[in-house]
């Protein structure tokens, strides 16, 4: 690319600024001396030069540059004070191909959005950023910035800005180049024909790392405002050069360009079938694997809650039950106790089975069944088993067996022992299952429903347990077990 | 290998589903309880398909990671909880203004403050009234199961492109945080950047987006066209359903998880003989004005259900014009409502008491 100066207004601006409201669609809205009409035309020039502008997006910050897209003949985007590296962010994610300019000014960087911004920074986003620090807010009329100077007077430090009160000018280059993620940062200034053209070197080189993906560019430009410095514009230089270069001195602070790689990001996939294999779930026979029920229990809706100690397996429990209504074409809900109640170290979970559309998930009356692992979920909630409820409790930790209303049937399984002789008590959720599938085939379902229980059990805890296939025996195993010592205790 | 699309999830998962399956592009989002299964879910889904997840380091960043994907033309979405949805304001207040289509979820907890991590729906007029500064409003849709957290998103795509605007889904924590199962709908194509896009395969460098005006004439246009834009969403898109509702006295209202406990109290009331309907909103703006309307020719009485302390009843009452009497049946601090707090209620009115 051609690095000869050109005269000129920049092909990277407008012709005529259009997009500015009001008569004047020629000049730029800033003071005299200020140093964004330079910056600008430093960027311009290079966005053209290197045939970028239908891909390029210049991020307005507010501040005085609120309005750079007047300028620039590119994308432009106007985002709230400070968020323009989060701006920045979402943009080159979504789209990487694009390339995305950030210009924003000592307030929206280094104060109000100096969090989004090291973040980007540390992130290494693929963009590049031009931080205008001219010591002073500008547009809101000459008040401190992260960046005036010590002893400095502004309209909100009028005595002179003082470490005790205000800390310490923040060094931005600094910061930044402490991070391992940014491959360019450079602090330059708009003074003399020298340093400008050292500017005009260090807006090209970020630019050209945003084009090649290698990540994030930084380049801080020490620049006049002399309106709201009250300096005459021919003071402006030597007050950048004496007093703002002695503490942000000017230099290349970080420069691995040459060693980064440049940035790949994934193509998004929209292909049908490689979706549907993502988010669907594999089973042989798809949808129609599984045959519905046609127990006459199953015409109304079943309402379920199992209740224990944290850790007995109570939420999986519920979740597997839930799992076996699905494979049976039944709507299920499955709520888990949320809130302060997990706290106290017990856990309850309520399941509702409904051939029909399920209103309230929250089983707290009208019980079906309810499933008890210790003795203060039995006392909680056994008031809330309905008329013909059926009541099933683990007797291995509730020992006396509880009392039920007429029509109600209270059935004792000694889970925890049967699990822990099974050899591992995580199973007595496992081992209740099975019990559960043998008080239903005697009580409730058909032959043909009743045959059909442990292998919907086994593809419920399979769906459970996903991917842990020794969990997946074991807990089938304790599920059968459990059936067959409820079915021997029942004949 | 066949798949099968009946899945058991979480609301919480089941809106990333439906959001992937709507061509969802990019996931922006900071974790909270009860929404951070949202952000789990995208994690792990959204890069098994090329598709972007990224945790924001804030709120604030979040929202403007958004509106950076959706200016590049592109699908996105964020997920929070009350007090991060507040932090959010201030984006989606540029959001509107700009015209940007972005789905945000709102899985609300107890509030005010920071509150507890419990069930809440004290979001509701942050929400449907704008919630940020100035006159905007955002399009809010009402998922009461997890089916509909699945369905919906993919709604609230639809709707947020074809009136360029921000969607919100807002529920409560227990519709999030409850597993139901739920049918996936088919895959959708990409969708194409809109011709406003800052895509430069769509329209090379002729875009731009701003939401500064400082003539007082230019502002007032734009407010004037975004208020002819919800008149149109107003009269266009109220959604609700309705149940036993046609020959109701007693027409109980609520969202959420107030909407499944108010089904089952209707049907109750109905076996006690007393005439019980419900109208589930499914949009809270617009709100469904034209069925309460409808429905106050012949219902005695209205009943809101509600988690917070009282917020959609004055929709209820303005939409009805104060004609019948609108009583609330409420908890707070997450609490849920129950079947019975809103039978007893119900069954006092149809006695003849308040």
């Amino acid at each position: 690319m051609s690095e000869v100066v050109k005269f000129g207004r920049p092909k990277g601006f407008f012709e005529t600024f259009e997009r500015r409201p009001g008569s004047i669609k020629k000049n730029m809205s800033y003071c005299p001396g200020c140093g964004h009409g330079v910056l600008h035309k430093l960027i311009a020039e290079a966005i053209a030069d290197f045939g970028i502008q239908d891909k390029t997006t210049l991020i307005s910050p507010v501040g005085c540059s609120v309005f750079a897209y007047f300028y620039f003949d590119c994308f432009g985007l106007q985002v709230p004070h400070g968020r323009s590296a989060a701006a920045a962010t979402g943009l080159t994610r979504a789209n990487p191909e694009s390339i995305v300019i950030g210009y924003q000014g000592d307030g929206d960087l280094a104060a109000i959005g100096f969090n989004a911004f090291i973040q980007a920074a540390n992130r290494g986003e693929n963009y590049c950023v031009f931080f205008v620090n001219n010591a002073i807010y500008g547009m809101t009329g000459g008040q401190m910035a992260p960046t005036s100077l010590l002893g400095q007077k502004t309209t909100t430090s009028p005595y002179g800005r003082n470490a005790l009160t205000e800390g310490y000018p923040l060094k931005v280059c600094e910061m930044v180049s402490q991070l391992e993620a940014p491959v360019y940062v450079e602090r330059v200034a708009l003074t003399s024909p020298a340093n400008i053209l050292k500017a005009r070197k260090a807006v090209r080189k970020a630019i050209k790392i945003s084009m090649e993906k290698k990540g994030f560019a930084f380049v801080e430009v020490l620049s006049g405002c002399p309106v709201n410095l009250k300096l005459k514009p021919a003071d402006m230089d030597k007050f950048i050069e004496e007093n703002m270069t002695k503490y942000f001195p000017l230099g290349v602070f970080k420069d691995v360009a040459d060693e980064r790689e440049p940035v790949k990001r994934a193509t998004p996939v929209y292909d049908r079938a490689k979706v549907e294999e993502t988010l669907y779930r594999a089973m042989p026979g798809g949808n129609e694997a599984h045959e519905s029920l046609e127990s006459p229990l199953f015409d109304r809706e079943l309402r379920v809650k199992i209740g224990g100690f944290g850790g007995q397996g109570v939420l999986s429990l519920g979740l597997i039950l839930a799992a076996m209504g699905k494979y049976r074409n039944l709507n299920v809900s499955w709520l888990p106790s949320y809130g302060p109640e997990m706290r106290g170290g017990t856990a309850n979970c309520a399941v509702i089975l409904n051939k029909g559309a399920i209103g309230s998930p929250i089983v707290d009356s009208n019980c079906d069944l309810l499933v008890v692992l210790n003795r203060p979920s039995l006392d909680k909630y056994l008031p809330e088993l309905g008329e013909n409820g059926v009541l099933m409790y683990d007797s291995s930790t509730i020992k006396d067996a509880p009392k039920v209303k007429p029509g109600q049937k209270a059935i004792a399984i000694s889970a925890g022992d049967i699990a822990e002789e099974f050899g591992n008590l995580k199973c007595a959720n496992a081992v209740m299952l099975g019990a559960i599938g043998a008080v239903l085939t005697k009580y409730y379902l058909t032959p043909a429903d009743a045959a059909k229980f442990q292998e919907t059990a086994e593809a419920a805890i399979a769906e459970c347990f996903a991917g842990k296939d020794k969990i997946v025996a074991m807990n089938a195993e304790a599920c059968k077990l459990g059936y067959t010592k409820m079915q021997n205790a029942q004949s | 290998m066949e798949y099968s699309n009946k899945l058991l999830l979480k609301g919480n998962e089941a809106v990333v589903y439906g959001a992937l399956l709507a061509g969802c592009d990019c996931f922006f989002g900071y974790p909270i309880t009860p929404a951070s299964e949202i952000a789990q879910t995208a994690a792990e889904k959204f890069p098994l398909l090329g598709r972007t997840f990224l945790q924001a380091e804030c709120e604030t960043a979040s929202i403007n990671m958004v509106m950076g994907a959706s200016a590049a033309g592109r699908r996105v979405m964020t997920a929070s909880s009350g007090l991060g949805i507040s932090l959010k304001q201030e984006g989606v207040s540029y959001i509107a203004t700009m015209e940007l289509p972005c789905v945000i979820i709102d899985v609300m907890r107890g509030g005010p403050g920071l509150g507890n991590i419990a069930p809440e729906q004290s979001d509701y007029n942050q929400i449907t009234k704008g919630g940020g500064h100035g006159g905007y409003k955002v399009i809010v849709l009402a998922p009461g199961s997890a089916q509909e957290m699945c369905d919906f998103a993919g709604l609230a795509f639809d709707l947020a492109d074809q009136y360029r605007s921000p969607v919100y889904l807002l529920t409560d924590g227990v519709v999030g945080q409850m597993l139901e199962s739920v049918t996936l709908p088919a895959p959708r194509p990409r969708r194409e950047s809109p011709e406003w896009a800052l895509d430069f395969k769509v329209n090379p460098r002729t875009n731009y987006l701003t939401s500064i005006y400082m003539e007082p004439a230019d502002l007032e246009k734009v407010n004037i066209h975004l208020n002819e834009k919800y008149a149109r969403i107003e009269e266009n898109e109220q959604r609700c359903e309705e149940y036993l509702a046609d020959d109701a006295e007693f027409i109980i209202s609520g969202f959420g998880i107030c909407g499944r406990v108010i089904r089952t109290a209707a049907e109750r009331l109905r076996e006690e003989g007393i005439r019980a309907g419900v109208i589930r909103p499914l949009t809270l703006f617009p709100f469904p004005k034209k069925a309460f309307r409808k429905h106050a020719e012949h219902a005695k009485s209205f009943v809101s259900v509600e988690l917070n302390n009282g917020q959609m009843i004055d929709d209820i009452r303005l939409a009805i014009e104060c004609s019948r009497p609108v009583s609330l049946v409420n908890r707070m601090g997450g609490n849920l409502v129950t079947v019975d707090d809103v039978v007893r209620h119900v069954r006092k009115l149809a006695k003849g008491g308040n």
